[in-house]
């Protein structure tokens, strides 16, 4: 059943890991961002308090979605703030590129939103010839190298600078070989600035919407959402339904939770509050379902959706670190990623909730405490269900269940296992039908099972 | 106190000794033990894979042979998890205690059950002990590094009673080793690439033997010391506890 044409995430981890000294500095430059979220998290003795208050506000702003949304349209709509409504990502595409249109605007600039991502906006709108810059440092790295982001908080975690070097090198003559971080930046800089100065429209995501005051809050270490928002003359945040937040008081807790769950930071370098247009500016909110409201509708997945996406999982997940956020083949990558993808596409993204050990630190370090592992568990038996297994697998865990249920069967099937890998070590000893043993030696079969040692000894 | 010895499946076909170690460190702390001969699986490969669907049987089978102990207990934290999890009984009378509230991994047993603070153990080596994720993260046996909470963990401190007995920790003290059941098969590169770092750390300490409460973490670090023909081995913390008592 599983016929899809993108490398599923152990074939694509597999190709990553070929690189063994790039995986390590891969893995130990996320456990560097991990080790600096657990320092700033147990520099706060109220840690596991905010969490649960994260958690209850999250979840009752999801019991509530509905008067909220409502509340939030009706406060922004009063504030000036034209308020739109995608039910799916071709809506949200084709609101934006109407309101382009409509300014006979081609050059735009837009900083970090997953959900843009997730809703291919950018290739939507490049069809349309209209250019797109992404103001965010290593986005717009990434989209020079004409790449998705490999993680949601880092889009560029998984290149060196010797990378961007070459990248920048080529897209905007710098030096040659010259790797030096602050002049590529420097480079960057200039470059951004001038699409900041020419654009006069300005995409940016949304960290959170209050619903009490329909304004919304964009987090930012950059400032280039600000950049974009003040030098242009109209303003659209897109924002999944899931963003909304009842109060502002509420942002005290998820402020607090969300950079050091990120990088470790006490605080975004801009957390940046939009109210309402400034005069003569325009500004739009695209509010955005896209599968959510089904995702809302699965009892076992539906608090996912209190994702604040600050990454913490991804870069917690021993899975992730070692294979790389291209692996994950969705704009959402990480642990997170593969419970909220199957939601979306469930037959193209099957193998996500299987790209996992289920070791629980993800649920662990999740500042809105989603159980995330267990979803894990949950959509591996759904995804079973609907039928999106390969069939040897669907076999073997068949006569698995058969011989395990049997005692004397599987007593027999024991003994005869054993026999045979003593007697005829190469059948089980194969690189080629036992993954197994690719790079690990099997386990030396012993002439007696405990049951066996038991029934003589006791 | 009548102990049902619950000894999960690949450990009865390739572990014996770690079934005999449980066994006899019960049987040594006064538990009155039996074990159920039409014992198998706890159903955890088919329900982690997908298939808990299909899994009934072996809850059946395991309810059939544990039914009539005060406690059942179990040399590996993911076999236990599972059952606490996901055991279900349909015919159970309201009195009755739920066999998945009896099931004790055997660390947490000795600890919260028999309340042990001496055992007469000698293990004079350096080990390393592996903290597997289902026992720490799923059965709370010892505090997380995610989570700020204080710091206390079980099998350290039955470790911490042998004699003789150095432990070493690893610099990331509790890092999942990539086992993960079928994971290890059908991710085959990051279970094994995992598995690799996690020993490398455990080298790095001079270690002789490495240690922890799941056999199936140590099968798999086993197979790739194996392979690379490190002189480290791996024991099963029922092992060490009872070896050389005085």
């Amino acid at each position: 059943m599983t016929t899809t044409t993108i490398k599923d995430h152990a074939t694509a981890a597999a190709a990553f890991i070929k690189d063994e000294p790039r995986t390590d500095w891969h893995d130990d430059t996320l456990w560097f961002v991990r080790q600096k979220r657990d320092k700033a998290a147990h520099s706060l003795p109220e840690w596991e308090q905010l969490r649960n208050w994260a958690s209850q506000i999250k979840n009752h702003s999801l019991s509530n979605l509905d008067n909220y949304l409502i509340e939030f349209e009706a406060k922004a709509t009063a504030n000036g703030i034209k308020v739109h409504w995608a039910a799916n990502a071709e809506e949200h595409n084709r609101i934006i590129y109407n309101i382009i249109a409509a300014n006979g605007i081609n050059k735009i600039v837009k900083s970090k939103s997953m959900l843009t991502e997730e809703c291919h906006l950018n290739p939507y709108l490049q069809q349309q010839g209209i250019e797109v810059v992404d103001t965010d440092l290593g986005e717009r790295i990434v989209q020079l190298r004409n790449e998705p982001p490999s993680h949601i908080v880092l889009p560029a975690i998984h290149l060196k600078k010797q990378d961007v070097s070459e990248t920048f090198h080529e897209h905007l003559h710098t030096e040659k070989g010259n790797n030096d971080p602050q002049y590529l930046t420097e480079a960057a800089r200039h470059h951004l600035r001038e699409k900041f100065l020419i654009s006069n429209l300005a995409i940016t995501g949304v960290n959170f919407a209050v619903a009490e005051t329909g304004g919304f809050v964009v987090c930012t270490n950059e400032g280039n959402a600000d950049m974009g928002a003040h030098a242009a003359k109209i303003h659209i945040a897109c924002m999944g339904f899931e963003k909304i937040i009842p109060k502002a008081e509420h942002l005290g807790v998820f402020l607090r939770l969300l950079a050091r769950s990120a990088t470790g930071q006490p605080i975004t370098t801009y957390s940046s509050h939009f109210q309402k247009p400034r005069e003569g500016q325009e500004m739009h909110i695209v509010i955005v379902d896209n599968g959510r409201s089904k995702q809302l509708g699965r009892p076992d997945f539906r608090n996912s959706l209190k994702c604040i996406r600050c990454a913490a999982c991804f870069n917690t997940c021993p899975v992730y670190r070692r294979s790389g956020g291209h692996s994950y083949h969705t704009a959402v990558a990480g642990p997170i990623g593969s419970i909220l993808n199957p939601n979306l596409d469930m037959k193209a993204n099957a193998d996500l909730p299987f790209a996992s050990t289920l070791c629980g630190s993800c649920s662990n370090v999740c500042p809105v405490k989603i159980d995330i592992h267990d979803q894990l568990w949950k959509w591996r038996q759904v995804v079973v269900a609907e039928g999106y297994v390969a069939t040897s697998k669907k076999w073997g865990m068949k006569g698995m269940a058969f011989v395990l249920a049997n005692p004397s069967i599987y007593r027999i099937s024991g003994k005869i296992g054993r026999w045979v890998m003593r007697t005829f070590p190469f059948l089980t000893n194969n690189k080629t039908f036992n993954p197994w043993y690719k790079q690990r030696e099997m386990p030396t079969p012993p002439k007696q099972s405990f049951t066996e040692w038991y029934k003589n000894n006791k | 106190m009548r102990v049902g010895l619950f000894v999960p499946c690949y450990i009865d076909q390739f572990y014996p000794q770690v079934g005999i170690a449980t066994l006899q460190l019960l049987e040594k702390l006064g538990c009155e033990v039996g074990f159920p001969l039409n014992q198998t699986c706890c159903g955890q490969p088919m329900a982690n894979s997908g298939f808990a669907a299909i899994s009934k049987g072996c809850d059946k089978n395991f309810i059939q042979n544990f039914a009539g102990f005060d406690y059942i207990v179990g040399p590996s934290g993911s076999c236990v998890l599972h059952l606490k999890e996901h055991l279900h009984e349909s015919n159970l009378s309201p009195t009755a205690t739920p066999i998945n509230k009896k099931v004790f991994e055997l660390t947490e047993f000795l600890v919260d059950i028999l309340k042990i603070d001496a055992l007469p153990a000698n293990f004079p080596h350096k080990v390393g002990l592996h903290v597997s994720c289902h026992g720490q993260r799923g059965l709370g046996l010892s505090s997380m590094t995610e989570l700020v909470a204080p710091s206390f963990s079980k099998p350290e401190k039955l470790l911490s009673l042998v004699k003789g007995l150095d432990l070493q920790m690893p610099v990331r003290r509790d890092e999942c080793c990539g086992f993960g059941g079928t994971f290890c098969v059908f991710e085959e590169a990051v279970s094994v690439k995992m598995g690799k770092d996690r020993v490398e750390e455990h080298a790095h300490n001079d270690v002789e033997f490495i240690t922890g409460v799941d056999v199936s973490c140590l099968m798999h670090l086993e197979g790739i010391l194996k392979r690379n023909n490190s002189k480290i081995k791996t024991l099963h913390i029922a092992e060490i506890l009872n070896s050389n008592w005085e």
